[in-house]
Order: C-alpha cells, then sequence, then structure tokens
C-alpha cells in the first residue's frame, strides 16, 4: 500500500469504523516503505526494499477489548478485521483497567518530520552514497562496514468518539565502522536525519577513518574512575535508559529508581547537577516526532528534568486517573540541553581524562540504582593537558546515568545522535563527566 | 516495521512489560482460529512464479521463502488478564544472485504479479549493487531435495489448547508467587509457529512447520520500610516444544537448594519457589569482591555459552560481516589454522548442532535449502571449526554449508545465524552435589541475568537470578548483588568439571539479535553443571 495522505487516511478509517457494532472502537493504520543497503569488508554484502502496512482495530464491549490487525485492505478485509476484534472482545476477560477511548483532540500541526526528497530515495542513491563511503577507505587503505537505511511512513488514528489524528514522516540512517587492515583500529560516526540532504557519508565515513587510524596502537591503562568525554554517540545510550524510566507508576509502585519507602517517589527531588535538563519536543525543528502518541493522546512539550530535578513522570491514562493527575505520555525522543563548548574545547580543557566515542552492549544490572553495564569501543582515547596523547584499550564500565548526570563538569553544544543499542535519535551534547566507574579492561578493537 | 513503531500504533506495549522486549509482526486472527495451513501445492505455484519471474530477469540463483508467522501472546499481571493477542503474517521473500551480487526484496501481496514485480525488484537491486562488488559471491553447491517437508515433534500443539487454560495457569502462577509472599508478578506465554516453504533454482521444494514455547514470569518484592526490591525471574526455558513442555513431569525434576527442570517445566511449582526466595534475596548477604569458583547451573550457563563460545564463532563476525554492529570476533582464522589455539580446558567440548530434538533451533533444513547437521566447534579445548553458510564455506575449506541460515521472516533476508551450541557433559560420574562438595570458596548459580560482553568476545560480565554461597563444600546461604566478570578464554580454560549427561540441560533463547536491520533468532544451549576455578566477582551495589 502507498504511503496515505491525510485525506486518504481519513476516508480508509471512516470506512472501517463504519463497520463496527461494539460499543467503543478506535482504528488505526500505519504504512512505511523502506530501503536498506549493508556492507562490509568495503564492499556490498546485503541490501533490500520492504513495504509494510498495518490496520489495527480495537473493539470494547464495556471493559472487554479486542484488538486485531490485517494488512489487505478490500472491503471484506476491512469488514473481516472488525468482526475479528469484535469477537477478540467479547472472548477477553474483562480488564478492571480499561479506559474508555478519547474524545477529539486539539494536536498542533503536523510537525514536519516529512521530507519529499528523503521520500523519494531510490536504490540507486544508496549505491552511490556507499560508493562515495568505500572511496575513502579504500584510497586510506582501510576497510569499511557500514549500513544505510531510508524510511517513508504515514500513521494515523480515528475512533467513534469522533477523535482523528495523523502523521508522516521520514528518515535516513547512516552509520559506519572503519577498521584498519590489520585490526588494530577502529573508529565509528553514524548520524540521522528526516531531510537526506543533511546527510553527508562521506563526511562521517572519514570521521570513522580518522578514529580508527588513531586508535592504532591502544595502550592498556587501569581501570578505576575517570574523567570521561562522552560523545553523543556514547551518551546516548545511557541517557536513553534514564528516561525510559521515568514512568510513574514503577516509581509508586516501589520498583523504580524514582521509588522512595512507603510508596513515595522521586518526583520533585534534585538527583542531577544544575546542569542537567532533558525534555521532549514533538516540533523540534532538528527532531520532528509524532504529535500524537499510540492512544491519541496529544504529544506536547514537556520538561523531564530541570535543573537536575524530576519535574514530570509519565503516566498510562489508567494510573493518571487513579492518581487524578495529568495522563502526561511518555515521549518519542527527547532532547539535553547543553553548553556553547565544541567537543575540541571539552578536550582542551581537560587536564588528564578519556575520550569516548561510542559505548556498547549495554544492559541493566541493577533497576534500583539504574546501575548499567557495557563497554567502550571504536575509539577510546586518553587526554592529558587538553590534548589526545594516545589511544587506550577499551574498558568495561559499571555506572549508573543518574550517579553519571551528578558529575558534570561541562556540557558541549547539543547535536542530534542515534543510539547504537536502539537506533533512536535524541538530540544532546558531549559531555564532560568525572568519576565515571570502569573496572575492567577490553582486549577488544 | 521496527519493534517500537509496533507497539506505538497498536497500543500492545500498555501495561506489558513483559511484552516490550517482545518483537511483534503481523496481523491478528482470532482467538480461536481454526487450525489450518496453506496448501503445500499453492505454496510450490507461488514459489514457481517468483523463480520463473527471476530467471528470466538474469538471476543466475534465485530462493524464494513463502511464510505463514503465528504468534500468540497471554499476558497477564497479578490478577489481571491484561492481554491476549494472536498474530499472522503471510509473504513472501526472493533472494537473488545476479551480476554476482545479492538482490532481495519481499511483498505481502500473494498475487502472481505482484510476486514477480518482486522477483524483479530483487534482480534490479542486485544490479544495482553489482557495481560495488570486488569479489563475486561463491556459492557452495547444495543438491536439490525435490519435495521434502520436515515438523517440529510436538506431542500437544500450544495454539489448539483454549485460551482459558493457558490465561487460568498463568493466573494460578500469579496467585502462588503473591502467597510466597510476592508483591507484584508478572507472566505471560508467548507460543510461535513457522510454517516456512523454501524453494530454489536448486530444485528443492521444502515444507517445515516449526513449533517453540516460551513460558515465564518476573516476580517483584518490596521490603517497604527501607524501599528496597528484589526481583526473581522464571528458572523456565523457552524450547522448541509443543504445549507438552508446560505437563510437568517428577523425572524431569533436579531437587536441591531450588528445582531445575529438564525437558518438563512445573511453572507453579517455581513460581511458589521464586515467592520465597525473592524474600530471602532481600535479606541475602551482600557478596565480597574477589575469586571464587563458580558453580554454574545450565539454566545459567546457556547465557555464558550463547556469548562467549556461539557468537564468536559465527564466521560471518569472523570475517567483518558484522562489523558496524555486533562486532567482529577474536577467533580469527589464524588461530582456526594453527589447529592448537587452546580455547578452553582439555574438558570443554562444545558442538553446534541444529538437529537437537526439543532445541529452539531444530528444523530439517535451513533458510538456503541445507538439511541441518552436527559439527564439534570445540574439541578437547581447541578450536576446530566455526559456522558457516553457503556463500561463506568456501572460505575454510567446506565442499558444503553447515546449514545455519535463517531469516525472523518472510520479509527480511536470511543470514548466518547461530546454531544450537553446546558444551558436552563431562565423560565421567560426576552428579552437582558432588561437584560441590570439593569447593572450598565458591558461589552456585542459577538462572540468567545480566549480560553483556565486548564486541570482539573477550571480556564479559554476567548476572543470574540465584546466587548461593559455597563454604568448603557446603551451600551456607544467599548472596546479591552478584557479578562475575571474565575473559573468554581465562574463563573457558579454568573449568575444572562437567557433570556428566544426567545432568544436561536445554536453557536458550527466543531473541538473539543480529544484523542491520536488526533481526531475532531462537536458540539453544546445553550443558550440564559446571565448575570454573577463581573467577572476579564484583559487587554491584551502588546508591544514588
Amino acid at each position: 500500500m502507498p504511503i496515505l495522505t491525510k485525506e486518504a487516511a481519513q476516508a480508509l478509517l471512516k470506512k472501517v469504523l463504519a463497520y463496527s457494532k461494539a460499543d467503543e472502537c478506535e482504528v488505526s493504520i500505519y504504512s512505511g516503505d523502506s530501503g536498506n543497503v549493508r556492507y562490509a569488508r568495503n564492499e556490498v554484502s546485503t541490501s533490500g526494499a520492504n513495504s509494510k502496512s498495518m490496520l489495527v482495530v480495537s473493539s470494547a464491549f464495556g471493559k472487554k477489548l479486542g484488538t486485531a490487525t490485517i494488512n489487505e485492505f478490500d472491503d471484506a478485509s476491512l469488514e473481516k478485521v472488525v468482526r475479528r476484534a469484535e469477537e477478540l472482545a467479547r472472548l477477553a476477560p474483562e480488564n478492571p483497567e480499561y479506559m474508555p477511548i478519547l474524545g477529539p483532540q486539539q494536536y498542533g500541526e503536523g510537525s514536519g518530520g516529512y521530507n519529499k526528497d528523503t521520500a523519494a530515495i531510490d536504490p540507486a542513491y544508496r549505491a552511490d552514497a556507499v560508493a562515495q563511503s568505500l572511496t575513502i577507505t579504500k584510497q586510506n587503505k582501510l576497510v569499511a562496514a557500514g549500513f544505510l537505511e531510508n524510511t517513508v511512513a504515514s500513521s494515523a488514528m480515528m475512533n467513534s468518539k469522533g477523535l482523528f489524528a495523523y502523521n508522516s514522516s521520514t528518515e535516513i540512517n547512516f552509520s559506519i565502522t572503519v577498521r584498519s587492515e590489520d585490526g588494530t583500529g577502529s573508529g565509528y560516526a553514524s548520524k540521522a536525519y528526516n531531510n537526506v540532504k543533511k546527510l553527508d557519508a562521506a563526511k562521517e565515513t572519514s570521521i570513522a577513518a580518522q578514529k580508527a587510524s588513531g586508535s592504532k596502537g591502544a595502550k592498556a591503562i587501569e581501570p578505576g574512575k575517570y574523567t570521561v568525554i562522552l560523545e553523543p554517540a556514547a551518551s546516548i545510550v545511557l541517557i536513553e535508559q534514564l528516561v525510559n524510566n521515568l514512568d510513574a507508576r514503577s516509581a509508586e509502585e516501589g520498583r523504580s529508581f524514582l521509588s522512595k519507602a512507603g510508596g513515595k517517589t522521586k518526583l520533585g527531588d534534585k538527583l542531577m547537577d544544575d546542569q542537567v535538563t532533558i525534555y521532549s519536543d514533538p516540533w523540534h525543528p532538528d527532531m520532528p516526532t509524532s504529535p500524537y502518541n499510540n492512544d491519541g493522546r496529544p504529544q506536547e512539550k514537556i520538561t523531564w528534568i530541570e535543573k537536575g530535578v524530576v519535574k514530570n513522570m509519565y503516566y498510562s491514562r489508567y494510573w493518571a486517573q487513579k492518581d487524578n493527575v495529568k495522563a502526561i505520555p511518555g515521549p518519542d525522543a527527547f532532547i539535553m540541553e547543553g553548553g556553547t563548548a565544541s567537543l575540541e574545547e571539552l578536550i582542551k580543557s581537560t587536564e588528564k581524562g578519556i575520550l569516548v566515542t561510542r559505548l556498547w552492549y549495554i544492559r541493566p544490572v541493577d533497576p534500583q540504582t539504574l546501575l548499567f553495564t557495557g563497554l567502550t569501543r571504536d575509539g577510546t582515547f586518553y587526554i592529558e593537558n587538553g590534548v589526545i596523547k594516545h589511544p587506550v584499550k577499551n574498558f568495561r564500565f559499571n555506572e549508573s546515568p543518574v550517579i553519571m548526570l551528578n558529575n558534570v563538569e561541562a556540557l558541549g553544544i547539543p547535536e542530534r545522535a542515534v543510539s547504537g543499542e536502539s537506533n533512536s535519535s535524541a538530540i544532546l551534547p558531549p559531555m564532560k563527566l568525572r568519576d565515571f566507574t570502569f573496572t575492567s579492561l577490553s582486549d577488544a578493537i | 516495521m521496527k519493534r517500537r513503531e509496533f507497539l506505538h500504533y497498536t497500543g500492545l506495549g500498555l501495561g506489558a512489560g513483559l511484552l516490550s522486549q517482545i518483537p511483534i509482526i503481523g496481523k491478528a486472527v482470532p482467538l480461536e482460529a481454526p487450525w489450518y495451513t496453506i496448501d503445500v501445492a499453492k505454496k510450490k505455484e507461488l514459489a514457481d512464479v517468483a523463480l520463473n519471474a527471476a530467471r528470466s530477469k538474469g538471476a543466475t540463483y534465485t530462493d524464494v521463502r513463502i511464510g505463514r508467522y503465528l504468534n500468540q501472546f497471554v499476558i497477564t499481571r497479578e490478577d489481571k488478564v491484561e492481554n491476549v493477542v494472536n498474530t499472522e503474517s503471510y509473504g513472501i521473500g526472493i533472494r537473488v544472485l545476479a551480476n554476482g551480487s545479492w538482490g532481495f526484496a519481499s511483498t505481502d501481496q500473494m498475487d502472481k504479479d505482484s510476486i514477480a514485480r518482486a522477483a524483479a525488484t530483487a534482480v534490479a537491486i542486485a544490479r544495482e549493487n553489482a557495481r560495488l562488488l570486488t569479489t563475486p559471491v561463491q556459492l557452495a553447491p547444495q543438491k536439490g531435495y525435490g519435495e521434502v517437508s520436515w515438523k517440529t515433534p510436538i506431542e500437544k500443539n500450544a495454539f489448539d489448547v483454549p485460551v482459558k487454560e493457558k490465561a487460568d495457569l498463568l493466573l494460578s502462577v500469579s496467585d502462588a508467587a503473591m502467597k510466597g509472599g510476592a508483591d507484584y508478578v508478572g507472566s505471560f506465554m508467548f507460543l510461535v509457529n513457522e510454517q516456512k516453504y523454501f524453494a530454489s533454482s536448486d530444485g528443492s521444494y521444502i515444507d517445515q512447520d516449526v513449533h517453540r514455547i516460551w513460558p515465564t514470569f518476573q516476580i517483584t518484592k518490596i521490603d517497604k520500610a527501607t524501599g528496597k526490591f528484589e526481583t526473581r525471574n522464571a528458572l523456565s526455558s523457552p524450547r522448541g516444544m509443543g504445549y507438552e513442555y508446560l505437563i510437568p513431569r517428577e523425572s524431569d525434576k533436579i531437587h536441591g537448594v531450588t528445582t531445575l527442570y529438564r525437558d518438563r517445566y512445573d511453572m507453579l511449582e517455581d513460581a511458589r519457589q521464586a515467592g520465597t526466595q525473592v524474600g530471602e534475596k532481600l535479606k541475602a548477604k551482600s557478596v565480597e569482591p574477589g575469586k571464587y569458583d563458580l558453580v554454574l547451573d545450565p539454566s545459567h550457563l546457556w547465557l555464558t555459552i550463547h556469548e562467549s563460545v556461539g557468537h564468536p564463532t559465527e564466521l560471518d563476525r569472523v570475517l567483518g560481516y558484522e562489523a558496524n554492529f555486533a562486532g567482529t570476533s577474536f577467533l580469527t582464522l589464524d588461530k582456526w589454522e594453527s589447529k592448537k589455539f587452546q580455547f578452553g580446558s582439555p574438558l570443554v567440548n562444545i558442538v553446534a548442532d541444529k538437529t537437537q530434538p526439543g532445541s529452539l533451533g531444530a528444523v530439517g533444513y535451513d533458510d538456503e535449502g541445507v538439511a541441518t547437521q552436527k559439527w564439534d566447534l570445540i574439541k578437547n579445548g581447541v578450536l576446530v571449526n566455526y559456522q558457516a553458510i553457503r556463500d561463506q564455506a568456501h572460505i575454510i575449506g567446506l565442499k558444503q554449508s553447515q546449514g545455519c541460515c535463517y531469516s525472523q521472516s518472510w520479509s527480511d533476508v536470511q543470514f548466518q545465524r547461530m546454531a544450537n551450541v553446546s558444551l558436552q557433559p563431562g565423560t565421567a560420574p560426576l552428579t552437582p552435589a558432588e561437584l560441590i562438595k570439593n569447593v572450598e570458596r565458591g558461589i552456585f548459580i542459577a538462572g540468567d541475568g545480566s549480560f553483556s560482553i565486548d564486541q570482539q568476545r573477550y571480556n564479559f560480565q554476567f548476572g543470574g537470578q540465584l546466587f548461593y554461597e559455597i563454604k568448603n563444600g557446603q551451600i551456607v546461604g544467599m548472596l546479591k548483588d552478584v557479578a562475575y566478570q571474565s575473559n573468554t578464554q581465562e574463563f573457558w580454560n579454568s573449568c575444572k568439571a562437567i557433570a556428566d549427561k544426567r545432568d544436561y540441560r536445554l536453557g536458550g533463547s527466543f531473541f538473539d539479535g543480529k544484523g542491520q536491520p536488526s533481526q531475532v533468532s531462537a536458540v539453544s544451549h546445553g550443558s550440564a553443571t559446571a565448575r570454573f576455578n577463581g573467577v572476579n566477582v564484583i559487587n554491584t551495589a551502588r546508591k544514588i
């Protein structure tokens, strides 16, 4: 199915709703086209084209809810999926936490995440971008492994109480790891944009190539607590874990880093350094996201952490009603404020420290303290007296983003980064942090 | 579609903490849908459309996968059934070689014109990429098998079991855990049926019916006075079995400080003991960091095997195909060529096996039409082989693929995925209890927990579910805040004892992630309880 315009989505969903016999019915449609090319050992390995769509129908009789989906759009299939959802609802046990569907909502204008040039990307564009990348690595006797993926998508929802929401978006996502031919050096760069014209695959390849060459001959230094400078591609994988754990219900139930004894939470407590402010904004020009969430609530600009203080948690509609508070949905992406220093200036101001390009294999160790473990990767360097002295072997860390954001020395200029773990985007600054806990050395390059 | 997007647009992620780990793609079918499969003659007819279309566009090799994938989730939380979801996904993926390069395209429009168009798109992509090629793809020869079939040998189809029966079991699990002292219980049952049809220009038409099951829970207990909390996850393992996995048998139980399970799982019993144990975890002594002899139960060791042996022996990682995402491998070709790289102690024998009954990875044929097999990876501690597929076989001198190619869906391209990789039991009679008797200062670990390993598979850190302190050959109490760190080669060379085959059990995962775009694969790992001497244990407790 082609990507739907707002009008086409509205017409389709209206037709589906007309089949409904349930007390309440909510329908949504997602359609997306994507293409990708993957390369390694300086040549293309796999690539493909993928087109998927899905119509989701949720029907309710009282507090009994059923959901069915389909990807065929003839009239008979549309009626069939509605009947299936109703059948599921009749068979389902009553859910005491079921919340009636919302009536019409006010959404802001489309957040501008759709770009026609990105939507028009074809296999030739992808092959050309890879060719540019490979020219650089081959000329420098380095070895590239990279991935380029473009997506165009639309989504819409409508319900029997008159709610309608629509969004369309595009994205191009590029990442590259460049290694020396002898396998003793490795560098990495990644970028994601809504507008393909912002992507310069050659520039990103050059950054990764420089890191690969510069990271050869890494020296071992003792693990311990170090001042670190985390580039945005490194810090995003820890900060996203913090944002993902701002759920009010878990906090009030006592099973979150935001829990306090006796069912109290740390909402309003100062947990981090004054320099830490994290918010979400669907209309941010550099990272527009959907103006609505999956149950039709409008997304707004929300401040989660302000000057180190927990200002907001996100709620399901059920839990918000129970608490008699506003039902703030979780964010699709986050923005962390920063400073005015460039990465180079952060390095220059560092007496002794470690520059980290990328963190890898992040896994939770203790939800109580939000402790995570993982490793540095693809460019780890020792800084002394404001200059990069030499590459160092990679480390394993055990660290909590809460502790880490209490130890902020300085923040640089925010930029859009991609998580190597979740593939999600965020805007955040390079961070200079003291006492980051490295617990062992890794021989990996 | 990315998992996050699907959950976002369907709302399936709401309130389903454990479910949020699960990628779901597909269209729903009614709860009690009649069991049916697509007629094999129809699949052959559609496959031939793709094969012929690709050939006519110039493909020199084509394979076609027609898949109908069914999932069912039953999700409970305390005394509530949160959701019951059936999904169905049906479509075709076409892979071609043209001008020496791979191309792939997929579609869920199952009419002949759409299939022919997808085949043409796959050829066009291959041709576009061929201009970037320096070495044409070299495909190991594979004979055509003609029309053959294979089915997971299940005793009871889990999709035929009424949803109410499954929901009742999970609610009983919650009840048992809460009566044991738990404050919160989340549980789910996840069932998979892959109806896979493979056809290739080699002359194979392979019809397979694959079944998997995963029942699990997570229990939380909170100390309201201090605000501290602990969790205990199920000691179940996902399996390539039918619903019979959930029909307990005493002969499949291993009794000790906690009861462990072989080929049948007593979910209620495990929930009862978990409800008690999570309270003991809250009161347990925080571990003193240092060197310990670790006695690792198969319910824990499977994950260490997966990360430190399974992944580094994948040939695509060794060669650099995963360098941008999952990484490479320290087990470089020179180590294999030397035939004397001491990966582990002489006790360590590790095999890859795609034929193992009850395992998650068991199939008759892989996703490029190769009959599955069993082979040695580590023999008496020495690295002897890798895991390879058709376009890699020549690199390690194989005349044919080892049959470990897999795709998570008809819509994704297949590539090299891990076979079931398992540590062989010891040959001398030895029980876990006898093994513990010889430990002066150690920790017995059951269940899998936190896991992380570097991008070349040297440095790792693992947690677990239950940690028991061993002093002078006796288990003396429970510990908490335990994680161990080691280097893969040092760790496996510290293996000093392995219990015998009476203790051999399978662990595994539904969600081994790899590739770009990332795909998941289900894989099992077997072992008997094993002892590793002098491993570094850290204390993970922090204050915020």
